[in-house]
């Protein structure tokens, strides 16, 4: 079947799907796959200025679906892993321009060339969150650890699970270990104990990411960075390597890891 | 008495509302309305599927019956028709369609749930096989069994008993139509709120009990939960 599409979703905005995306889109290819990301929230691009390649953009999703640019032509190559490309979403205000059959066909076409297809998912359950999700073999879903949070993460697996797309694996992004020591925020553990579902990553509070985003060089390619190196670590585990959770103080206890062996996660 | 002009029936994610297909569309909303306001307990939260057959309707009546399950808190979740015009009305007001030719398929949630007979005649219910997430709600005539948790968010309304196997976090309703005999059972019992007939119990706050498997009934006009051995 080729290449494997990969969504990132979490139902709330704001969370981090697009710092994520990027990142892990960054991380495959440095790890030598070949790579496309599709930034699939019409009217709200950013993912190409997360990525510092909003200058290049000539076409758009859009464009692809209508017939106006050839796949190829649409998609833009990085300018430091020239097996990383991006296709930009449209500004356009019509968020039907596109289908979920489109996206089907599309990513069937990216498939034979790639080995992975991440697809940023724009915020709630409308045509664009179906768009992203239709093509996925997996889904990635993204949350803070907050109550509100996972309570929207919660609603979007129950909807990952009714298209027969679940669960899907979880990032929890922002995670700040001070907060959850003093019983602020939610621990790992806590979110697990809602969703129940396996944890790809946990990515910590770090404010390289911002400063990174700005400069459109996403925050992994910066050794420095602990929310770098945890996204590299995701990327990682998406490809397939067993790779042990970072200390952050706050990592998956083992008595979760045991329930996630015996239910064959 | 007339003619019914609707048909409700709850199943596994909500409830399917058949509309006549020939009857006027006045008289066939209007019953909705008063069906749903008479048995607000019942609806609660509920997505609905609307099954309209062969009428074709324009965009402006459809989105009228969308706002009319808005307005009780109802969400329409799927518009089931034959008709061009109306499947085309329900996709200019992003609602999923289909032509109910395949009414099983089409309903997603369909293969994860199975309808379970009680010894008593006539009682189905629904059984459903995995976590009932935020945001979804289970109706049903009968009685429920969830075979995973039910999250804070989620809901069940049942007519009968509820049986969770797992954590119950959400809302659960037995005996929603008034039967004081109903029971609820829960591997983990800190419901958000628990509901059998009229009675209410809500989990007292900051209660850091040993997890076991317990049960919830009414004992004179209250809720009592206990374990049993
Ligand atoms: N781990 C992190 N540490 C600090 N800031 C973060 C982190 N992850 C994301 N952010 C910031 O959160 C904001 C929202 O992120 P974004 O990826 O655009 O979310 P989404 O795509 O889900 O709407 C951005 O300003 C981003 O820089
Ligand atoms: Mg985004």
């Amino acid at each position: 079947m080729g290449g494997k599409v990969v969504t990132i979703s979490s139902g709330k905005g704001g969370v981090g799907k697009t710092t994520a995306t990027a990142n892990l889109g960054i991380s495959l290819a440095s790890l030598g796959k070949k790579v496309v990301v599709i930034d699939a929230d019409i009217g709200l691009r950013n993912l190409d200025v997360i990525m510092g390649l909003e200058n290049r953009i000539v076409y758009d999703l859009v464009d692809i679906v209508e017939g106006r640019s050839k796949l190829r032509q649409a998609m833009i190559k990085h300018k430091k892993f020239d097996r990383l490309f991006l296709i930009p979403a449209a500004q356009t205000r019509d968020k039907m321009a596109v289908s979920p059959d489109d996206m089907v066909k599309l990513t069937d076409e990216l498939r034979e060339d790639f080995d992975y297809v991440l697809i940023d998912s724009p915020a709630g359950i409308e045509r664009g969150f179906r768009n992203a999700l239709e093509p996925a073999d997996e889904v990635l879903i993204v949350t803070n650890p907050e109550v509100s949070s996972v309570r929207d993460a919660d609603r979007i697996i129950g909807l990952i699970e009714a298209a027969d797309k679940g669960p899907g694996r979880l990032i929890i992004n922002r995670l700040k270990t001070d907060l959850v020591k003093k019983g602020e925020m939610l621990s790992s553990e806590d979110v697990y104990d809602i969703l129940g579902l396996t944890i790809i990553g946990i990515i910590p509070e770090d404010e390289l990411v911002l400063s990174a985003s700005n400069s459109g060089i996403p925050v992994t390619l910066n050794t420095q960075s602990k929310a770098g190196l945890a996204f590299n670590n995701v990327a990682r585990r998406v490809a397939g390597e067993d790779v042990p959770f970072m200390k952050l103080d706050d990592s998956p206890g083992i008595f979760q890891r045991l329930v996630g062996l015996l239910n064959g996660r | 008495m007339h003619e019914e002009l609707i048909a409700i029936k709850g199943f596994s994610d909500g409830l399917l509302i058949s509309l006549s297909p020939t009857e006027s569309w006045q008289s066939v909303t209007d019953q909705l309305a008063s069906r749903i306001d008479e048995k607000a307990d019942f609806f609660a939260g509920a997505n609905i599927t609307v099954e309209l057959g062969e009428r074709p309707v324009p965009k402006y009546e459809l989105s009228s019956l969308k706002a009319l399950l808005e307005r009780r808190g109802l969400t329409l979740s799927l518009v089931r028709s034959a008709s061009n015009t109306t499947q085309k009305s329900a996709e200019s007001l992003d609602v999923p369609t289909d032509n109910g030719a395949a009414p099983e398929a089409a309903e997603p949630m369909a293969r994860e749930t199975a309808p379970v007979n009680s010894e008593e005649t006539g009682t189905a219910g629904v059984l459903f096989r995995r976590t009932l997430r935020s945001g979804r709600t289970i109706h049903s005539e009968g009685h429920v069994i969830v075979f995973g948790d039910v999250n804070p968010g989620a809901k069940v309304i049942a007519l009968g008993d509820v049986v969770v196997w797992g954590k119950l976090r959400g809302y659960v309703h037995a005996g929603a139509g008034g039967d004081a005999t109903a029971i609820v059972c829960a591997l983990d019992m800190s419901p958000s709120q628990l509901r059998i007939a009229e009675c209410v119990f809500r989990s007292p706050p900051g209660r850091r009990k040993k997890i076991m498997p317990e049960v919830a009934l009414v004992r004179g006009d209250e809720i009592v939960v206990e374990t049993r051995a």
